[in-house]
């Protein structure tokens, strides 16, 4: 398990250890009507730690990250995030979860209708209720210098290209502060050189603001640069277990298909 | 004799294998699928009078979408209003004009418009524009996972999404329609001075003789049910949208289609209502 040497500025993250669990998923199953999406899926994410879920497309890597916020309820299982048990929580109790954890969506998912900066500030302005006008600027300032794309505060979403959202939509979750970030295939549809510049960012959010994420993906590239573990999931289950190189030196015939196109 | 296909399925409730034809399965399925989605919209309804009535209300972005639905609308209401009037003199004038009854044109272009053509007539247009705008933004807000991204942002997307939308509608198609009524008034008057020359003044006078609150009242009190249809409508068939980028253009056409349907029928039972109550 990785060590980390930054001190860690969130409170909720604090009350976990290096070694303690920040999410838990126990027995996870859901399916789509005939169609068994996740069998039976049991994971771990440490605090601090960028753990990547590897599988083809279509084997519910998705579904399994929207289960964690609750945007799909599964049929089956468990799943505890920062000691809270998700799937039990009331709806305010789950907004105030919803705060703590930062969703960069596959299709940056920014609002058409709004500027870059009002992007930013729509959940700034949800989640921290009492900042001033000075200390929102500030933030806004921040994140987008964080993402490298100061220059494009006022500018619509379609003005942006694909990396353009992607930073974005980063800067958008990091600037409230998460505790835990969620990634849905962060670096698909890019070119290379911008796919290695997200992977960069993915482990620059790691190491400024101390987060736990998982991050779903079928880059190799991108796992390579920033996962701490690995997890594959095949027909609905975990497949494999281990760190990069680990599972880059596998004999297994599924694991090489990956690792070695 | 002709064999019947017979397909075995397992019944719901009990496990069994019952044995069924391929016509009764698809009626079955389709019986199904229109029930989930009574119930679907009865959840969507009752989800929406939840959030209407529950704290914090999303003042601006009601503001906001007033401006969208109203203001952006008003062009095209005018012009449509304008017309309205100009043709139905028009038509009119040659009838009234064989009784020796021209004078009354103004009356009865002012009962006309202000009972039934203009609350139709531009609640279809609205239905036309505003049911599909909302249906084709909220689809693909649901196609590009901005809802889902408002969810996780800790914004309710009812609250924010459907609420002010359709409480704007509520709001803004009565104004809407005032609106066309005047541009009516005012096309009837270019009408009457193709063929003659009546003063604007006396135009406008001679038209409010004939017209009574009770001609005014249920009119503009339909318009908010027809605003609230439009709205409602749209919201559901973008919110409820399928995650394919065709399922954009099916909401908004089917928001189209079954408001317009919609807008037709609450001015039946409005038309009913209206004449039990006033004589």
């Amino acid at each position: 398990m990785m060590t980390a040497t930054l001190e860690n500025t969130h409170k909720e993250a604090d009350e976990f250890a290096d070694n303690e669990k920040v999410i838990e998923i126990t027995n996870l199953q859901k399916s789509f009507g005939n169609q068994v999406v996740l069998k039976d899926i049991s994971l771990d994410l440490y605090k601090r730690e960028n753990l990547v879920v590897l599988g083809k497309s279509g084997s519910g890597k998705s579904v399994l990250i929207k289960c964690i916020v609750r945007l799909m309820f599964p049929d089956k299982g468990k799943i505890n995030v920062l000691g809270k048990d998700v799937l039990s929580l009331e709806e305010k109790e789950l907004t105030d979860l919803r705060k703590k954890i930062g969703f960069l969506f596959q299709s940056a998912a920014l609002y058409d209708s709004m500027t870059v900066k009002q992007n930013l500030e729509f959940p700034l302005r949800r989640i921290k209720k009492n900042i001033t006008e000075k200390e929102l600027n500030q933030k806004i300032e921040e994140a987008l210098e964080n993402v490298s794309l100061s220059e494009a505060l006022h500018k619509m979403p379609s003005q942006l290209s694909g990396g353009m959202r992607k930073r974005i939509g980063l800067a958008r979750t990091i600037i409230i502060d998460p505790v835990i970030m969620l990634y849905d295939e962060p670096t698909t549809g890019l070119d290379p050189i911008t796919s290695a510049e997200i992977s960069s960012l993915i482990v620059d959010v790691k190491e400024k603001y101390h987060t736990s994420s998982i991050i779903i993906t079928h880059d190799i590239a991108c796992a390579r640069t920033i996962a701490d573990r690995i997890i594959m999931i095949k027909d609905g289950e975990v497949f494999a277990e281990g760190q990069f190189k680990d599972l880059e030196n596998s004999k297994d015939e599924f694991v090489n298909s990956f690792f070695k196109g | 004799m002709k064999r019947i296909p017979v397909i075995k399925v397992k019944e719901y409730a009990t496990g069994r294998s019952i044995r069924l034809t391929e016509n009764t399965l698809k009626r079955t399925q389709k019986a199904n699928s229109f029930l989930t989605s009574v119930g679907d919209m009865t959840l969507f309804f009752s989800s929406l009078v939840k959030q209407a009535f529950s704290f914090p209300f999303e003042f601006k972005e009601f503001l906001k979408q007033c401006y969208e639905i109203g203001n952006k609308s008003l062009g095209l209401v005018s012009i449509t209003g304008a017309i309205m009037g100009l043709v139905l003199t028009i038509q009119s004038r040659p009838v009234l004009a064989d009784f020796g009854a021209e004078g009354m044109l103004p009356g009865m272009v002012a009962v006309s418009l202000i009972r039934e053509i203009g609350p139709v007539i531009t609640a279809l247009i609205c239905a036309g524009k505003i049911g599909s705008g909302i249906g084709a933004e909220l689809g693909s807000m649901k196609v590009t996972e901005q809802i889902d991204a408002l969810e996780v942002s800790a914004a309710n997307p009812m609250k924010y999404l459907i609420v002010t939308r359709v409480l704007a509608a509520t709001f803004m198609i009565p104004i809407l329609v005032l609106f066309a009524d005047a541009w009516g008034f005012l096309g009837g008057w270019i009408g009457v001075n193709i063929r003659g020359s009546v003063n604007f003044v006396l135009y406008i006078s001679r038209a409010f003789a004939s017209v009574s609150f009770s001609d005014f009242i249920p009119a503009l009190v339909k318009t908010f049910f027809f605003g609230f249809v439009i709205g409602l409508v749209g919201c559901y068939k973008g919110f409820t949208a399928g995650r394919g980028t065709e399922s954009v253009g099916l909401a908004a056409n089917s928001a189209v289609v079954l408001s317009s349907l919609l807008v037709i029928v609450v001015d039946l039972i409005a038309v009913q209502i209206t004449d039990m109550f006033v004589k």
